[in-house]
């Protein structure tokens, strides 16, 4: 069976399966946005919290992700089978990338420009406000496009917990050894991540002040 | 009348343990003392390392000093909450630092917009300022920093200084980065500024001829401290090994 008579003959499947997806990216992305942001910013403030925060935020980066899921399900309130367990996962996943280009995004400001607006009497909530986080704003949504990308592949693997997802796919069609099966999970999955990658690459460039 | 600046027995102890003569607990400014009235220009003079810098950051509060009093136009900075303080004090750095997402416009109407000024006051005070240094608003108000060539840059930080009109300038090389023929169309702009405008101005050079140029008085700055303070005439003739030393180089 080819793919495109796949997709025909179950496209109210395939379609929900989307819907899950993109659902597990766009709230597991928004929470570790949400929480990630302020963290990068606190660090810029309370530099001797910086190595401490990006370390653990990197363990959990190199934990593999089927490990990550399962040691999720046995804790009480955020673990169990299903859409939450993934989605605290995938927040976790995306915390670094978030994180580290939001405190090298503030501080990444050229110094001279730091200075000059301390110097004029900025508040330092004035100077990070209108300053450091417009000029930042580029390397940020670097981070949030990483973060994206990451999640769209990773996502697929929260099928294994009951997440759903194209995963669902990807696992039956290992499991029976279906190309087509795979390929229907995998395709869509890649072409969520290209859009991301697209639609924020372009909103990074028009937010890119440095080299000007 | 209340002078613009008053300095007294400034000091700047690095922070941290220690006494000697590099790193923690060195001593980078020491008794350092003069006042600055109107319409005056303090050149503080000396080689890379002397204090200079770090004297002018102390009178902002960039950094806080260990010892000594500093007043602005008559108060004690140590008892003004810090961004009023650095509102009142024009601030003039090598780098320009202009904020390259502000419009040239924006940028120079900073300090009143913090100071909450109607946008209609700000709106002409921009103006004003960029004829006043040299630009016409209607050419370079909306242009954005990059679009600008380094003399024109610093033409904007100088009117950015000037813009809540304080009664103290401080300026830390603010030619030092531009091209031998456009620092010299500057340094003369700059001294016909001076006069005019009538407010104090503290102007850090390494620069010995720009400094006997526009300042009208000379301190000389040595190991952290004033090594000398007096006019360009008395500095040309001081028998001080460090000014016989930079009259040399001049």
């Amino acid at each position: 069976m080819s793919l495109w008579d796949f997709y025909a003959r179950n496209s109210q499947e395939v379609l929900g399966l989307v819907g899950q997806h993109l659902y597990l990216v766009a709230i597991s992305t928004g929470a570790a946005i949400v929480i990630g942001v302020p963290l990068g910013i606190l660090l810029t403030r309370r530099t001797a919290w910086r190595g401490p925060v990006l370390g653990v935020a990197n363990v959990f980066q190199t934990v593999p992700s089927l490990a990550l899921f399962g040691f999720l399900i046995p804790l009480p309130f955020i673990g169990g089978i299903g859409a939450t367990t993934a989605i605290v996962a995938l927040v976790l996943y995306a915390l670094l990338p978030i994180v580290r280009n939001t405190y090298e995004g503030v501080t990444g400001v050229d110094p001279a420009v730091r200075e000059a607006g301390r110097g004029m009497g900025m508040t330092d909530w004035q100077l990070l406000t209108q300053v450091e986080l417009p000029l930042g704003f580029g390397v940020i949504l670097a981070g949030v496009r990483v973060a994206t990308v990451v999640s769209v592949g990773t996502a697929t693997i929260a099928a294994a917990i009951g997440a759903g997802g194209l995963g669902v796919y990807i696992f039956r069609g290992v499991a029976v050894v279906d190309d087509t099966l795979i390929l229907a999970g995998a395709l869509p999955a890649a072409l969520m991540a290209l859009a991301a990658d697209g639609l924020l690459g372009v909103a990074e460039r028009r937010f890119a002040w440095r080299g000007k | 009348m209340t002078k613009p600046l008053e300095v007294q027995g400034l000091g700047y102890r690095l922070p941290g343990k220690g006494k000697g003569e590099t790193g923690n607990g060195r001593l980078l400014v020491h008794e350092v003392s003069f006042t600055v009235g109107a319409g005056e220009t303090l050149v503080l003079l000396g080689r890379s390392g002397s204090g200079k810098t770090t004297t002018l950051k102390l009178i902002n509060r960039l950094l806080e000093p260990t010892v000594g009093e500093v007043r602005v136009a008559g108060e004690r900075a140590a008892d003004l909450p810090v961004t009023r303080l650095r509102r009142r004090i024009g601030y003039v750095i090598q780098e320009v630092g202009l904020f390259p997402h502000f419009t040239v416009e924006r940028n120079v109407g900073l300090v009143p917009r913090l100071d909450g000024w109607p946008p209609p006051r700000i709106a002409t005070r921009v103006r004003d300022l960029l004829a006043l240094v040299g630009l016409d608003s209607d050419t370079f108000a909306r242009r954005y920093p990059h679009e600008l060539s380094g003399g024109q840059r610093q033409r904007v930080g100088v009117a950015r200084a000037l813009a809540a009109d304080p009664p103290l300038l401080l300026l830390d090389e603010p030619f030092g980065a531009l091209d031998p023929i456009t620092r010299v169309e500057l340094q003369r702009e700059f001294k016909a500024l001076e006069g005019r405008l009538g407010k104090g101005m503290v102007f850090v050079t390494h620069d010995v001829r720009e400094g006997l140029l526009l300042g009208t008085r000379i301190g000389l700055m040595l190991q952290g401290r004033l090594a000398f303070l007096g006019t360009p005439d008395e500095f040309r003739r001081s028998e001080h090994p460090e000014c016989k030393a930079f009259m040399a180089a001049a």
